[in-house]
């Protein structure tokens, strides 16, 4: 691996950040922390630097190290060695109260707060004003009302927590841990579940926060979201510092590359060779098929060596359409063809049946079965294919998952180890490998590359390419627009449960898929 | 508020009851029924306070029946026995009680065990230590309970509202403040919505559950002394099933067996709406007073149904409020 300038870190030296002429002053400092779990070396001499008013990007792939780095601040872990100084005062907290009481607070993905509980409680659980002991509810309303409003928040506060949306309950969460006088906020994949407009609401709360002098560590994998909001960026990677940039100065394929640490041809917003490609004959074709309340009857026909990509807001009928296909809910009209024979599909075996593969969005529930070894979860639809009375002799098993593993490169290369172990993308290829040793003539890939890390999902990328090339159809959902632009030879957009419009070769672009979404009184989808 | 649509129901329910008994027997509405009804009644509203704030942090109190068998026991023993005087066989078994419901409360979170289990081998302790004491039914003949059971509040109409009626409405009205109007309160309902969010928002987990069983426990210690004023004797065969009275009360008020949700105020009209039950069938004179489970357990279905279809339309009613944000 060829090292880079700013790989360096030797001597837990800092990274020459001393010497530049920010006004922010150091806020959080982390000097050389390094942990251990057996004998894994999560973080090794890891220097970290917070400023007052910054917006501070904790970048890296899966297992870089970033969960650690946060633990080990915040006192939900013990750490081996290392020191962490809040405006120049040595902290060691214990636990993740500790961190609050010190001023450094975490919000996580999964808002921790109680949604039975009224907006009010959440914001002062704990230390309600009181009078004689009894909660001053009149006044803890007010207060709550008038701490949400300089974050723009005007809700009625005496509403329980779950009533409202996920991106009010992040604010409450931050709001909560700012009134709480924390001076450093970290915000652990906060945009996960968000939709566009959240984000900007949060955003917006962010770059507040950034003005009234507080730290903001933003934890994410979404790299649009990471050059429109933070100041600074730090990369790491197995454990080491990789560099600390301005975000201004640092392009996004020098980004990746620090985070990969492996020279990454453009991963998207290429369409490279999509289009020499030649697409095959029709191997299934859907005519008037659809499925009443569910979505609107539509045409598609699957090209061999071809990719369809569907495209569409949430909720637009994309995995619907994927369900369809793949015969795990009915149509009530139209008619599908295989290979020029009409067929049915009534259930997922007859679509098996005729060689069609579906790897399901939920990959933890719908997808991989945990206990069992890659090995088994490898084999097991081809099993299932060939029926019980005919199984795979142990030999064959090992064959056919020792090929995937090389084929498609799984990491660790062990067919014996649990698949619960392993990462997120390499527990996708997994299930690509499952349906691929059925040999399927069309496979439905849906959000294949969603929770995976660049790295992985370049891979991913790159595998569906390859696929295709050796033949095969397949039909891929995604929301991210550049990823599907990148891999599809044609794109349907669904709308409000329907196909809308179907772009192929040229047009295959950004702009025209967000155009066809918002077309006709659909509000507010724009480019950019 | 929190809990007031299904305590609305509640409420419906027992004055639909009571309207309807008027109807069939012209002088139920009395306040003489009405003093009756919360006297007959009162150890179980007590007992069911307590069970309300157990419920309500997610947990469950099956050990209380048992405490208020141990508790008459132990009253009797100690007056009739051993010549102690009342009160202070009062304070001392009250102390006793707040000891055993931080012991269980201890037990559940130290060993991080089900609350179901915990109690339930509390149940059976201290269902046991009171036949270890006396087998038999012990008389109490001290002044004090006569005196006690002479005191009333005479209501226009002929009502009398009794020592024991105050002391529940008392636990009732106290409860009802705890509960809802102090730190307390709100950390018993943060408990029921989620443990480790409760703990990572800074509430002492721990503290509290102890607390929680220890006030369980004690209130359970006191519906025993009011039941020791009810029949002015110590058995320990009495209250045999309570907890699951106390359980039915609490449900049928409207609180989430779940955890979370609930009002001290619904389940004293959950109390009540068995106590009319049992009543009507008084009335009557020729129902089996079996009745009063039958009907209980009919009304304990509806309002269970009720809770998942109302937590069911919850979750279906579509896209959550966004708040109003302007920018």
């Amino acid at each position: 691996m060829p090292a880079f300038a700013f790989d360096a870190n030797v001597g837990g030296s800092d990274v020459g950040m001393n010497a530049h002429s920010d006004p922010g002053h150091a806020l959080l400092e982390v000097r050389a922390l390094s942990k251990s779990f057996g004998t894994l070396r999560a973080l090794q001499q890891v220097d970290f630097t917070l400023r007052a008013g910054e917006i501070h990007a904790l970048l890296g792939e899966n297992g870089a190290g970033k969960s650690t780095l946060i633990k080990a601040v915040t006192g939900v872990f013990p750490r081996d060695a290392g020191i962490v100084r809040l405006d120049g005062a040595e902290v060691a907290p214990r636990t993740a109260k500790a961190a609050l009481d010190a001023g450094i607070a975490t919000v996580y993905q999964e808002v921790n707060l109680l949604l039975n509980l009224s907006v009010a409680q959440n914001l002062y659980l704990g230390r309600q004003p009181t009078r004689f002991g009894l909660v001053r509810e009149a006044e803890m309303r007010r207060h709550a009302a008038a701490l949400l409003a300089e974050f723009d928040l005007h809700i009625d506060v005496a509403e329980p927590l779950g009533n409202y949306s996920v991106a009010v309950q992040h604010i409450t969460a931050i709001a909560r841990a700012v009134d709480q006088s924390a001076r450093v906020l970290i915000l652990d994949e906060p945009t996960a579940s968000l939709d566009r407009h959240e984000v900007e609401v949060l955003f917006a709360v962010m770059r507040k926060l950034a003005q009234r002098g507080i730290g903001v560590i933003f934890v994410t994998h979404f790299l649009d979201q990471v050059y429109e909001i933070s100041d600074r960026i730090t990369v790491l990677r197995n454990g080491r510092l990789i560099g600390e940039r301005t975000t201004a100065e640092l392009p996004r394929i020098e980004l990746i590359r620090m985070m990969l640490g492996r020279e990454l041809a453009e991963t998207t917003r290429e369409r490279a060779a999509a289009q020499d490609r030649k697409a095959g004959d029709v191997c299934a074709r859907f005519d008037g098929y659809g499925k009443a309340g569910y979505v609107a009857p539509f045409n598609l026909s699957l090209r061999r060596g071809e990719v369809v990509g569907l495209a569409g807001l949430l909720g637009s009928g994309r995995t619907e359409t994927a369900r369809l296909v793949f015969g795990a809910e009915r149509a009530d009209s139209g008619s599908v063809t295989v290979e020029g024979k009409p067929v049915r599909l009534l259930s997922p075996r007859d679509a098996v049946a005729h060689g069609f593969g579906y790897c399901p969005e939920e990959r933890k529930t719908e997808g991989i079965i945990a206990d069992l070894t890659v090995r088994e979860n490898i084999v097991l639809a081809l099993q299932a294919k060939r029926g019980l009375a005919k199984p795979l002799s142990r030999a064959e098993q090992d064959e056919i998952a020792m090929g995937f593993i090389r084929l498609l490169d799984i990491r660790p290369p062990e067919p014996e180890r649990s698949i619960g172990l392993l990462s997120g993308g390499n527990q996708q290829k997994v299930l690509l490998a499952r349906w691929l040793a059925t040999a399927p003539r069309l496979l439905v890939l849906d959000e294949p590359t969603r929770g995976i890390d660049v790295g992985a999902h370049a891979e991913i990328i790159r595998l569906i390419r390859e696929l295709c090339d050796d033949g095969l159809a397949l039909l891929v959902i995604s929301s991210e627009l550049d990823e599907i632009v990148t891999y599809s030879d044609r794109v349907v957009v669904l709308r409000d449960r329907a196909h809308v419009d179907e772009l192929e070769g040229e047009a295959v672009d950004v702009t025209n898929i967000l155009a066809a979404i918002a077309v006709a009184g659909t509000a507010g989808a724009e480019a950019g | 508020m929190r809990g007031l649509p299904p305590v609305a129901i509640t409420a419906l329910v027992f004055v639909a009851g009571f309207a309807l008994c008027t109807a069939q027997f012209p002088n139920f509405a009395s306040t003489r029924v009405v003093a009756n009804l919360l006297t007959d009644n009162a150890f179980l509203g007590i007992v069911a306070t307590g069970m309300t704030f157990v419920i309500i942090s997610g947990g469950i109190d099956l050990s209380v029946g048992s405490v208020i068998g141990f508790t008459t026991v132990f009253v009797a023993l100690a007056i009739e026995r051993l010549g102690v005087p009342p009160l202070i066989a009062f304070a001392a078994i009250l102390l006793l009680c707040a000891a055993f419901g931080a012991a269980m409360g201890a037990i559940i979170h130290v060993f991080d065990m089900p609350p179901f289990i915990v109690t339930l081998a509390g149940m059976f302790l201290a269902r046991g230590a009171s036949f270890l004491m006396s087998t038999e039914s012990t008389p109490i003949s001290a002044p004090l309970y006569s005196t006690v059971s002479d005191f009333a509040l005479r209501l226009p109409g002929g009502g009398r509202l009794t020592a024991i009626a105050l002391i529940m409405l008392a636990v009732v009205a106290a409860g009802a403040v705890l509960l809802h109007f102090t730190r307390f309160g709100a950390n018993v309902y943060a408990l029921g919505g989620s443990r480790t969010t409760t703990a990572l928002m800074g509430i002492p987990v721990g503290s509290m559950t102890v607390r929680i069983y220890m006030l369980s426990s004690v209130l359970a210690g006191l519906a025993g002394i009011v039941f020791s004023f009810y029949t002015a004797a110590g058995y320990s065969l009495s209250a045999v099933g309570v907890e699951l009275d106390s359980i039915a009360a609490v449900v049928i008020g409207g609180t989430l067996l779940t955890g979370g949700q609930g009002s001290v105020v619904g389940t004293l009209l959950g109390v009540l709406i068995q106590g009319l039950i049992q009543t009507y069938i008084n009335f009557d004179g020729t129902l089996s007073s079996w009745w009063t489970k039958i009907v209980t357990g009919i009304l304990l279905f509806a309002f269970i149904a009720l809770q998942q279809a109302m937590l069911g339309i919850a979750r279906r009613s579509g896209p959550r409020k966004a708040g109003v944000l302007k920018s």
